[in-house]
């Protein structure tokens, strides 16, 4: 009985021919000793015969149509399911949307650091430097010197 | 040269209408008879069948061939099957029972059988045969109920019928024979005893 219990679970894969050669040989080694066991096996190779006799109704003349009418009712995809769409990997969107907030992010904490460094006369930004040449030019232009004296010279006056 | 069940996927994936309808012609009919015999009414197997594919159409764009195809397809098949089947029974439980078991949820729709056209009496015989068949599959716990189909009627492998199922190779062979013990003895009738050894037995459906 004991036995029996063992061998059932190996009947399937003998039934199917799924089965090494090893695990055949035992299987037909028990059979051949066992009535019970045999009997169960054929009757379900007979079940087998029946089922794979009966068939199916088959899918409707209307199946596809009323399919393309259920998939033309869905939805049109947002754009960010578009965009993860011309993308090869929805991961890869994900990463991408991700390196653009990191990329927000640092740009709002590095600010601070860049306007410090800005101060720096060491390092200045293009904007300075055109400052920093038109500043010069005042300071080259002796005009302005006597911009200045003049209001003196009408104080003067 | 077919492509392969993947690789049209992939396609879909990309936007290829022809791979979908191709992947339609290869799997509407083992879904919808997979379908048929898991749910009771013809009607809700079709509505069932054309959810798979819709479901299917929807993942597109995330779909990942991490899996067989088939084992995908059919775990979105059972998984509708089972929530529809539960949903049915907690509807009638809110229907007072009559006693009528046939016909008055639609499981005798008549068959459509394509080829030939046997004699009106051997077409009733027939059909007769396969409302039995019908009831004795449709009696089983739903779990082996869909066993026994992904296994006979599909052919999928142990491990890929285990994976839908969500049991062990081992747990799933045992189901297997119990299931097929129980229709023995529902079928006893139909069935003759035949000659001894093992055969594949095999009956893939409709991959047309």
């Amino acid at each position: 009985m004991m036995k029996c219990e063992q061998m059932e679970s190996q009947f399937i894969g003998y039934l199917d021919g799924r089965v090494t050669v090893r695990e055949r040989r035992e299987v037909e080694e028990h059979l051949a000793s066992c009535a019970s066991c045999r009997a169960r096996v054929e009757g379900v190779r007979g079940v087998w015969k029946v089922l794979e006799e009966t068939p199916a109704p088959e899918p409707s003349a209307w199946f596809d149509a009323r399919l393309r009418q259920r998939i033309g009712e869905e939805p049109a995809p947002g754009l960010w399911t578009r965009m993860a769409g011309w993308l090869p990997q929805p991961r890869l969107a994900l990463a991408s949307v991700a390196l653009v907030a990191v990329g927000f992010w640092a740009a709002a904490v590095t600010r601070p650091q860049i306007q410090l460094r800005a101060a720096n006369p060491a390092v200045m930004s293009e904007d300075q430097n055109f400052q920093m040449i038109k500043n010069m030019q005042v300071l080259e232009n002796y005009d302005v010197l006597k911009d200045l004296t003049a209001p003196n010279g009408l104080q003067g006056d | 040269m077919v492509r392969s069940d993947v690789q049209l996927m992939l396609g879909v994936k990309q936007g290829d209408e022809v791979s979908f309808e191709l992947l339609l012609q290869r799997y509407r009919r083992p879904l919808c008879h997979f379908l048929n015999r898991m749910v009771r009414d013809a009607g809700q197997a079709e509505d069932l069948a054309q959810e798979v594919f819709l479901r299917v159409y929807r993942a597109r764009r995330e779909y990942e061939p991490s899996a067989k195809f088939t084992t995908w397809l059919f775990r979105i098949a059972t998984n509708l099957a089972l929530n529809a089947l539960r949903d049915g029974r907690h509807r009638q439980a809110e229907i007072p029972l009559n006693g009528g078991a046939e016909g008055e949820d639609g499981s005798e729709m008549p068959l459509e059988v394509a080829d030939g056209a046997p004699a009106a009496e051997q077409q009733l015989v027939e059909r007769e045969r396969a409302a039995v068949v019908r009831r004795a599959i449709q009696a089983l716990p739903e779990k082996q109920r869909a066993a026994v189909l992904l296994h006979k009627y599909q052919e999928l492998d142990y491990e890929e019928i285990a994976r839908i199922l969500g049991c062990t190779v081992s747990a799933l062979k045992s189901q297997l024979f119990r299931a097929y013990e129980t229709l023995r003895v529902e079928l006893a009738p139909l069935a003759a005893p035949e000659r001894t050894g093992p055969s594949r037995g095999g009956n893939r459906e409709g991959m047309t």
